[in-house]
């Protein structure tokens, strides 16, 4: 039985936060789950996904947010406890079904997490998507520690079931990879059969269906507050002069802070963890008597802003500081000495910070960036369109996946990139406002996600570009999740269909469709030649597993390779394809045969055809 | 009970986030508080993998530039990079077999000398503890318990509020059976190292 699905109320585990929050979910009923794959959200549906294959839960991969939104907004108005699941990026993608979703509300319980990351360890910005809680009206929930974010999880459901509206709970990544220790809770069996009841005049939303729709919305906003006042999420611990106002993890370094700095009985601290609609009576008394008060969050001044509207209106004149110079950053995460020394500074309490390590001479390293692995066919497809374009001006629009990485020298394979789905939809727009030649990159995953708009954009305004699309029959990057390319059947799983890309393109009137196999090197570059030469929208299709899913399998490629006798030290293989299995022994390449997945590139690629497999048992 | 704080650093792939998984598993053993954050994502893209562990009444999850206790690295260059993560009272334990990162290898960068790193640890921690740990898991049988090696020869200090015992049961709750013996063998050869 799948570790997070035991009926053992009690039961201590250690648990990823992801964890913690999928086992909250199953603890609260969850019937019905859908995600669009991404960091740092994507154990919490990979651990969805495992117990749905041994238990009553629907989960699905749905092609991108908003229809995975879609998919949960049904089965959430049918009266099952559903949730969404995405990154805080896959947020945009689904804000159009749920500005209104809003308005329309749920039946059963719907709790879409949104996985905000500060610092962008794995994402393209940083936004703080509080904000959709003001954008939409929704209910916004914060845990602060591993155990509360398994919590949390049952709270949500009922708020939403309570005010019949989504809710939006709200992590970052320090709260979806830290680990910590989660006691179970009891489990609440889920209802799994839904009924649709058919109510037009309130769940079509026509203008005028609409308009009455926002009047109830606003009501339950005005719920939705008083709720959040009474909340246990929302707590005041301590008393003395200084208050505090945090949220999430910043709540752990100010609790951290005051204890270091021994200053526990002059401060009292406002957790805040039902954070949309901002609890603003309980705001007002926590500020009556404070000295003064300083607000510690990640990201925007999203509670400074509603703390210092309340202090307005209630007269409150004493200093409130949050985001300045001198004190927060709207920049990246915090860290619990840098809490210290602001809370010390701006409270005027004394406190020596340790002394810093001098490492100014320490000489520069070597960076170590993430990097395709060996045997990527991405870098292959990328080697071979670098030679074809060698003498053309191109820009190259990329996309979001492993293939990113591609833009890093010497592969230079990446010249813009905003957003999932950018590829395509930009590719265009450059091939129309300058007169290079464009050719983008897309992966399938990203393709399906949102790759196909752009495309038949490009074939009906006749656009000038190639799209290659970089096929390795998986979603890479976030640990390879299906999506709708992949063979299920494959995986041992039945009652899926397999949609082809090729046919897709074909279908959607592509003018120069072909198929590439990348490790084949010769016959790639005539077939990417013809491609890129074709004037009009051509698309080429890379098909090849990805090197890191098959390691080990029956499909891998096979033997090593190594560099033998032959070679004149052209350096070609390092240089141009820069795979991570070379390495530089007293001025020779060498191949690392642990690394070396035998995909036989550099092969192709060395002038003197001196990359040689190794010998068998050898 | 103070509070030790513990990085672990090591390049994608070596598994240190199994070390980890021991020692939180260790600690619950023992029924000490823990709690610990990973960097993941492009964890098996060959970059620079983080772990966080902290024993003891606090309640972050990460550590702050200067303020661990204990730095564990898998990979002597890495070790000089956290180096900003230590202070004067820092104990380091580094393995000494390098993997340069494929920028050096193309000439972006150039990878220091053993002996420069260790002078650098030096200079700037309490301790330096330096092991081929390399070699030792290889000697175990599996020139994959790398991590092994390096837990054992970090139970050896005595610096974490856990026993050697519990972590051999926690090893033994953590990691696959078949690997067992090896994994034990390689821990014990980094315990006798130090």
């Amino acid at each position: 039985m799948h570790k997070l699905l035991q009926d053992k109320p009690g039961e201590k585990l250690f648990l990823l936060g992801n964890e913690a929050i999928a086992r909250g979910a199953v603890e609260a009923g969850l019937a019905f789950a859908s995600t669009y794959p991404g960091t740092p959200s994507s154990e919490i549906s990979f651990a969805l996904f495992q117990m749905s294959r041994e238990s009553d839960l629907y989960f699905e991969y749905s092609t991108n947010e908003k229809v995975a939104l879609e998919v949960a907004a049904a089965a959430a108005n049918s009266g099952l406890r559903s949730m969404c699941i995405m990154k805080h990026v896959g947020v945009n993608v689904a804000a159009d079904a749920l500005m209104t979703l809003a308005y329309v509300g749920v039946k059963g319980g719907l709790v879409i997490i949104s996985a905000d990351d500060p610092y962008m360890f794995s994402s393209q910005n940083e936004q703080d998507n509080r904000y959709y809680g003001k954008l939409s009206g929704l209910p916004i929930l914060e845990p602060s520690t591993i155990d509360e974010a398994r919590q949390i999880i049952g709270y949500a459901f009922d708020v939403s079931e309570k005010l019949r509206l989504p809710v939006i709970v709200r992590t970052t990544t320090r709260i979806n990879h830290s680990t910590g220790q989660v006691a179970f809770g009891s489990m609440i069996p889920p209802k799994t059969a839904g009924h649709f009841e058919k109510d037009p005049f309130n769940l079509v939303t026509v203008p005028a269906v609409s308009r009455s729709l926002h009047v109830k919305l606003l009501e339950k906003i005005k719920r939705a507050e008083a709720l959040a006042c009474e909340s246990e999420y929302n707590f005041i611990e301590g008393s003395g002069p200084f208050g505090v106002i945090a949220n999430g993890v910043s709540f752990n370094y100010v609790k951290d802070a005051i204890r270091d700095l021994e200053a526990e009985n002059r401060f009292r601290v406002l957790r805040v963890g039902f954070s949309h609609p901002m609890p603003a009576d309980l705001v007002r008394k926590f500020l009556s008597g404070c000295e003064k008060v300083l607000i510690v969050e990640e990201g925007e001044p999203y509670m400074e802003e509603a703390v210092k509207a309340v202090a307005q209106e209630a007269g409150f004149v004493n200093p409130i500081r949050g985001k300045a110079d001198e004190l927060f950053a709207r920049l990246f995460e915090f860290d619990p000495a840098m809490v210290r020394e602001k809370i010390a500074a701006y409270f005027g309490i004394p406190y020596d910070s340790p002394a810093k390590t001098d490492l100014t001479d320490i000489p520069e390293l070597p960076q170590r960036p993430p990097n395709l692995c060996p045997g990527c066919s991405h870098r292959a497809v990328f080697y071979e369109v670098n030679k074809v374009t060698a003498d053309m001006e191109t820009i190259k629009p990329t996309d979001i996946g492993c293939y990113t990485l591609g833009f890093l020298p010497p592969l230079s394979s990446g010249d813009f990139l905003i957003c999932m789905g950018s590829s395509t939809g930009t590719s265009g727009g450059f091939s129309k406002a300058t007169n290079k030649k464009v050719i983008s990159y897309i992966g399938d995953s990203t393709f399906f996600h949102s790759g196909i708009p752009g495309l038949i954009n490009a074939v009906f305004n006749n656009h000038d570009m190639t799209l290659v699309i970089l096929d390795n029959r998986t979603t890479a990057m976030t640990g390879h999740q299906p999506h709708p390319g992949v063979d299920m059947a494959a995986y041992g799983m039945t009652g899926f269909n397999q949609i082809s890309i090729e046919s897709v393109v074909r279908g959607i009137g592509v003018g120069h469709v072909s198929v590439i196999k990348p490790y084949n090197v010769k016959k790639s570059m005539a077939v990417l030649k013809e491609a890129i030469e074709y004037k009009g929208v051509s698309v080429v299709i890379a098909q090849q597993d990805c090197a890191l899913q098959i390691k080990g399998t029956k499909k891998a490629a096979g033997r090593a390779f190594t560099v033998s006798d032959r070679c004149k030290n052209h350096r070609t293989c390092i240089n141009e394809l820069a795979c991570p299995a070379f390495y530089m022994e007293k001025g020779r390449v060498k191949i690392d045969a642990a690394l070396c997945t035998g995909c036989a590139v550099c092969a192709q690629v060395c002038p003197e055809n001196a990359i040689v497999p190794l010998p068998r048992n050898g | 009970m103070d509070v030790t704080r513990l990085i672990i650093v090591a390049v994608g792939g070596q598994g240190n986030l199994l070390a980890s998984k021991v020692l939180g598993e260790a600690a619950r053993r023992e029924g000490v508080s823990v709690r610990m954050s990973e960097i993941h994502g492009m964890a098996q893209r060959g970059g620079v993998v983080e772990s966080a562990l902290i024993f003891g009444p606090a309640e972050s999850t990460v550590i702050s530039d200067g303020e661990a206790d204990i730095l564990v690295s898998f990979e002597p260059l890495e070790a000089l990079r956290a180096l900003k993560k230590c202070n004067a009272k820092t104990v380091v334990i580094t393995n000494t077999k390098p993997l340069p990162p494929f920028t050096a290898a193309i000439g972006k960068g150039v990878y220091p000398e053993i002996e420069t790193i260790r002078s650098h640890i030096e200079a700037n921690a309490a301790r330096l503890i330096d092991l081929d740990a390399t070699a030792l898991a290889s000697q175990a049988g599996n020139v994959l318990s790398v991590n092994m090696v390096l837990l054992g020869a970090l139970a050896a200090t005595g610096l974490l509020p856990l026993s050697e015992d519990s972590i051999k049961a926690a090893i033994g709750e953590t990691t696959r059976h078949e690997f067992l013996e090896t994994n034990l063998k390689a821990f014990d050869l980094g315990r006798q190292a130090v």
